[in-house]
This record gives structure tokens, sequence and C-alpha cells, in this order.
């Protein structure tokens, strides 16, 4: 049962229409064969990204897109209002909790200041991932009804959380103004950061989203798991109060040197360690390869088991 | 048939489903790890079963395919793979051309959308570039006939508005293959007349359609091609007619395979019926209709069960269900019964039915015997009414009705009743 031959898509030509043999050498028969557009075959191993494949479908990518960022504004009573004050009210209990009882410092700035700059971007990472790893779930009518590169779906659960990051800074910019913390030269290097992070965000639930397909109470565990990435990332408190011997360890969570980084381009407070960023920018790509691979791999069955 | 011509080859194609026999098959991440954990050699005993059994057949450009074969033969699973939801387990698929799929009408649409923005989002899901959607807006707009509503959430649109507006945005797809599966069961027949001449349309412009219906009449009218599978695999392969009658020809085979094995129909078999034949040879359609059974006992264990039946007509529309706990009639354990289904409505037009039989248990398993094309019953050409009958003045129900027009012409000093006194009044 074990199928043998790996997927051969033809790249598309546009389909000849006018009824003339496109190219290839004669078969057997003394007529010439067209090439076919498409073979359809049983696929094996891994798969290839097939990025023309995607391009050829950015419109419904567009699409869905903007189909989330409207209904999330429909439904919600507040609408567009819950998407600032979400990291306004949790960079306020981060202050009440950890800056005033519990007194972390924040390098300088006011704690509220440290930790919503902070948030803005862990929201972006949250969101992306929770929304990528359920969104095979819950599209399951469309995955088993209709054809189009699957990853478009996870794609497309990013540009919500890049609106997202640009609302909530725009909230920071009059933040930052009243308690003069002016920003240097390596705010230019913000949309790095946010890209890094998505792609770690998107590769993991990438994975997340082909588990979840299979077993269904994956999507149970996840928010434990980013609880726990929560606290094991310096949001509530900087890279620097980590003690000494503990740092290498604790630097293995790739989100400890981007989000360092994105506060060093928002606030202006010190350097990131280059190494941990490096670090958190090769584990974002490969994370976000791999688990295009392995989606990509695991998607043949998800309209069997959706 | 040129090579030149051909839309899809189709070769050897297979579909597989595994099913884990015994133990139900897992489907949380932690039972799977536990059951790793504990039979970490352990593979389970899985059972194969082919949906598509090694199918292979040509269509050519422009052709109107009809699909047809009992549920469960396979049509659906060919359409999916066709049309790149799931992969085959075995064989090829040669396409020449852009497949479009209607596999479900108003995939994605979502309730709190207004309908502008459903026709955008579903014409996207469907493979429409926005642009080509921006340009067939109006057309589709028109065909639903929805203008007032556009921009009102689609959760207020009424049953009919919806069905109609997704119908209009998948009709205007144009894709070199068009598959359709089905979809014309929804819709009151006006809306379907429009569907089915919009296939037409998209039939005649060259275009190649393959449609899965269990609609017999359909399919002769608008396919000229037919592909009858059955179990998975292909029974017959060839013109439209030919298609519908092998079809028929299978029912009826099936039905006589049913009288000489009981044992082989469906069902967990403590029970079976072992004849069934209809009273009389021709009934009237608006006679008492009768079929008379018998079931043996085959097994013990089977406490109360009770009966059921359906009537189809040719067109494989259900017509009527005969469940005896209607009656609250169920029936005790007996080595063996005897006794008689009746119904007298619905009136039914002349032609041919069948009566499919069931015995049916109040427990866990839920069919004891199944027995598809039990009996057909044959209904004449006389019909109950007292004049003489155009054949268009019955052509769209589909039973015929105990019915009365009652009519007053205002402002005269007779009343008119049924319209039968006084036409003979008038001559």
């Amino acid at each position: 049962m074990a199928p043998e031959t790996a997927e051969v898509q033809s790249p598309p030509p546009p389909p000849t229409t006018d009824g003339q043999p496109a190219e290839g050498p004669p078969a057997e028969s003394a007529a010439p064969q067209r090439k076919p557009w498409l073979v359809i075959r049983p696929r094996s191993g891994w798969a290839a990204l097939d990025l023309r494949e995607l391009w050829r479908f950015r419109d419904l990518l567009l699409t869905l897109a903007l189909r989330d960022i409207k209904l999330r504004y429909r439904q919600t009573v507040l609408g567009v209002a819950w998407v600032v004050l979400q990291p306004l009210l949790g960079a306020a209990i981060f202050a009440f909790v950890f800056g005033l009882v519990a007194k972390l410092p924040s390098e300088g700035i006011p704690y509220f200041v440290f930790a919503y700059a902070g948030l803005t971007a862990w929201t972006a990472f949250q969101t992306t991932f929770t929304k990528a790893s359920t969104c095979l779930v819950q599209n399951a009518n469309l995955v088993t009804k209709v054809y189009f590169p699957r990853l478009v779906l996870p794609l497309s659960t990013a540009f919500g959380a890049v609106i997202d990051f640009v609302c909530g800074l725009a909230m920071l910019v009059p933040m930052l103004a009243a308690f003069h913390v002016a920003p240097g030269w390596p705010v230019l290097l913000l949309p790095v950061w946010l890209a890094l992070l998505l792609l770690l965000a998107l590769g993991a639930g990438l994975v997340a989203a082909a588990l979840s397909a299979q077993y269904r109470d994956v999507q149970y565990i996840l928010p434990v798991v980013l609880q726990l990435a929560m606290y094991a990332s310096p949001l509530a408190y900087a890279l620097k109060v980590v003690p000494e011997k503990w740092q290498t360890l604790y630097s293995l969570n790739p989100l400890v040197g981007l989000l360092e980084a994105v506060r060093w381009s928002l606030l202006g407070s010190a350097a990131p360690p280059v190494a941990a960023v490096a670090y958190g920018a090769t584990v974002a790509a490969g994370t976000f390869v791999g688990g295009a691979m392995i989606f990509r791999r695991a998607e043949r069955r998800f309209a069997d088991v959706l | 048939m040129s090579t030149g011509d051909i839309a899809l080859a189709v070769r050897g194609l297979s579909k597989a489903y595994s099913i884990s026999a015994g133990k139900r098959q897992t489907t949380t991440l932690a039972e799977t790890l536990v059951n790793r954990l504990r039979h970490p050699f352990h593979r389970a005993r899985r059972e194969t079963f082919w949906a598509l059994d090694d199918v292979s057949f040509e269509v050519c450009r422009g052709e109107v395919v009809g699909i047809i074969g009992r549920n469960g033969a396979g049509k659906s699973t060919l359409l999916k793979i066709l049309s790149r939801i799931t992969d085959p387990t075995r064989g090829e698929v040669d396409l020449h051309g852009r497949v479009g799929s209607l596999l479900e009408v108003g995939t994605g649409f979502h309730a709190e959308l207004t309908g502008r923005e459903n026709i955008y989002l579903n014409g996207a899901i469907l493979g429409m570039k926005r642009a080509e959607i921006g340009r067939r807006f109006d057309e589709i707009v028109e065909f639903a006939g929805v203008e007032q509503f556009l921009n009102t959430p689609v959760k207020h649109y009424s049953s009919g508005m919806y069905v109609r507006l997704a119908f209009a945005v998948a009709a205007h797809l144009e894709p070199e293959i068009l598959l359709v599966d089905e979809v014309l069961a929804v819709g009151d027949l006006q809306f379907q007349e429009k569907c089915l001449g919009r296939i037409r349309d998209v039939a005649g412009a060259g275009r190649t359609v393959l449609f899965v219906s269990h609609n017999l009449q359909t399919v002769s009218l608008l396919c000229n091609k037919g592909l009858v599978l059955r179990g998975g695999r292909v029974v017959f392969s060839g013109d439209s007619h030919g298609a519908v009658d092998a079809y028929l020809r299978d029912l009826e085979a099936t039905r006589l395979a049913g009288d000489e094995n009981s044992d082989a129909r469906p069902g967990s078999g403590e029970y079976r019926f072992v004849s069934a034949e209809p009273c009389k040879a021709l009934f009237h359609g608006g006679d008492e209709k009768g079929v008379v059974f018998r079931v043996q006992r085959r097994r013990a264990g089977l406490s109360r069960f009770y009966l059921s039946g359906l009537l189809v007509d040719a067109n494989g529309h259900t017509l009527g269900q005969f469940d005896s706990r209607l009656h609250g009639l169920t029936l005790p354990e007996a080595e063996s019964f005897e006794g008689r289904l009746a119904f007298r409505t619905p009136w039914l037009k002349p032609g041919t039915y069948r009566v499919d039989l069931y015995i049916c248990s109040l427990g866990s398993s839920p069919i004891v015997d199944k027995w598809e094309n039990a009996c057909t019953v044959y209904v004449s050409p006389l019909t109950p009414y007292a004049f003489p009958v155009p054949a268009d003045a019955i052509a769209l129900g589909t039973v015929l009705t105990d019915f009365r027009w009652e009519v007053e012409t205002v402002g005269q000093l007779q009343g008119i009743a049924a319209g039968t006194e006084m036409d003979r009044r008038r001559e």
C-alpha cells in the first residue's frame, strides 16, 4: 500500500486552450501527445515548499487575512479598542505585580513602559502562534472541500499580528514622549525583530497545527506551553537580572535575544549580546523552514483526518 | 477521440483508508503516547478500506460526464482526489486544464460578513482572482437576485437567498474542467433549473464537466457520458443512457442477490427478511398499496426490534418512511414473522417505485437487516383524478395529492365549488 513515486507537479505553463499539442516527443501512438498540465500522483517523503503555488494563491492569502481582521473587529464590543487595551492591561498588571510588589529592576526606564514595550512584541508572537496552530481545525470545512496550498491558512494569521503590533506601537509613542525616553537609530531594526519573532511563531505554529489536525488534545496543551515560555523569557524582567550561572542555559530560549533586541530598538536600553540575537535569528529561520517542511509532509493527510 | 482532446485521464486510481479494527482509533496525542509506551512493539491491526479500487477512464474536452452509483460507491472520494483535496494511494491522473470544483455550496461563507464580502471571500476560496471577481460581480449579484441585500450580514438572509448567493458565486467559476458534487440537492425547483441551465452553458462553452448525482433524470438530460461506480470500482463507462441503464440493472442485480443471499446484506443479522412481494402486480395511485413479507430469525439474542421501510421513486427521491415505532409497534422474539406493510398515502404517480425494508433494534447496533430494493411497486397510468390528465399537470410534483380548489367570484350571487360543478353548468 505504500505509494512509490513522489508527486511531480509539472510547473504549470498556461494551459493550451487552442488544442495544439504543447511540446514533448510523440509517445507510443503515432499522434503527438500533449503534456498534461498537471499530474496527480501519490506523494511520499518530504515535499518542497512550492513558493510558486503560494504566489498563485496570494489573493486568497490576503482575503483570508482581511476576513480575520474584519471579523475580529466586528464581533467584539470594544472593537479596535481591544487591540490596544490588551497590552495596556497586561503591562498594568505586570507593573503592579513585578514592578511594585516584586520590585524588579527595569534598567532605568519606568517599569510600565518597560513592560509594555516587551508585551507588544510578545503579543505578536503569542497570537500568531495560537492562531496558526488552531487555524486548520477552525477552518476544517475549507480544508475538506476546497483545494488551495494549505500553508496559506497559517500564513494568513500573521497579518493580523502585524496590524496589532503597529497599533500597540502607536500607543507607545505618547508614553515614550511622556517619560522622555528617546530611541535612537536602532528603532530602524524593529521590523527585522518583528519578522524574526513572526517566523519563530509561524514555524512552531505550523508544527502545532499539523499535530492538532491529527490529535485534538494538542490545542489544550498549547496555552500552558505559552505560559511557560512567557515566564522563561525576559518579559517581566531584563536578561541582566538572571543570575550569571543560569544565563547560558536561560539563553537557550530563542526569544531571549529577540525580546531584548526589541526593547533595545524601542527604548534605547542597553544592547543585547550579539550572540543571543544571532542565535535567536538562526533558530527563528530554522524553525520556520523546518516547521514548513513538516507541515508540507503532513498536509496530504489533513483532508482525511479533519 | 484523439489524444489531443483529452481533458483528463485517470489510470489505476485507488484510495485506501485504514480502519483500526478492535480498539478504538486514538485521536488524542496523550493516548497515542501512552499506548506507545505501554506496547512499544504493538502494531495496531489495521483493516484497509478501499474507497476507490483501480479506477481508470478518460474524459474528452467538452464532455459532460455523469458519475452515478450507490451511496458509498466512491463518487465523492473520486471528486476529492481530482480536486487535489486528498491524495490517491495509487494511480495517476493527467489533467489537461485548470480544475474548479464545487463540492459544497457556500464554502467559507461567514454569517457576520456582508453579502458583498462573502462574494469576494467565497470567490477567492474557489480560486478566482480578486480582479476576476470584480469583473463578474454584477453578473453574480444578478444571478442570485440579492441586490438590495448586498450590505447586510449574511446571517440575516433567508436560507433560499443564502443558497442562491452561494451558488451564484460558484456558477461563475470558469475553469477548463468543472467538478460538481450533488450540490443541486438544495434549493427550490426554480433555482435547480437555473443551476442546471448554468451547467449546460458551461458545458456548451466547450468546458468539461464531471457531475456526481443521484438524480437519474438530471443525469440523462444533462450528461452525454456516464460513469457508474460500485464499491469503488468502475462498472460502466460510456454514454449517459447506457450508464443509467447499467445502474438500474445493477440495482436490480443487487436486489436479486439480496433475495438469494440474505446474509450478505448489511445488518447484524439476528433476523432477516426472507421474502417481500407487492400485494398486487399493478396498483392505482390512490389505492392502498401493500407489500407482504416474511421475516425469519437466524440467531437468538435480540429481544425487541421494530420494522422500517422506505419508498423510493425512480429518480432516487425518498417519498416515505414507514417506521413502525410511529404506531408504537415493536416486535418480541419469535421464530418467524409474516405480515403486510400497507400505505394509502402518498398517492403515487404512474411508474416504478422501490421499497427498501429494514429491521432495526432498539439497542446499540441499530440495523439488524437492511434490504435495499426488497421489491418493486408498479403504479398504473390511471390516476385517481376524475378528469383526463395532461402530462404537464402532474409533471412537477414528486407525488400526487388529494387536493381541491375552492373559488368564489366576488360580486356574483352564486359561489363556485371545486370547479367541477361550474364547468358542467356552463356547458
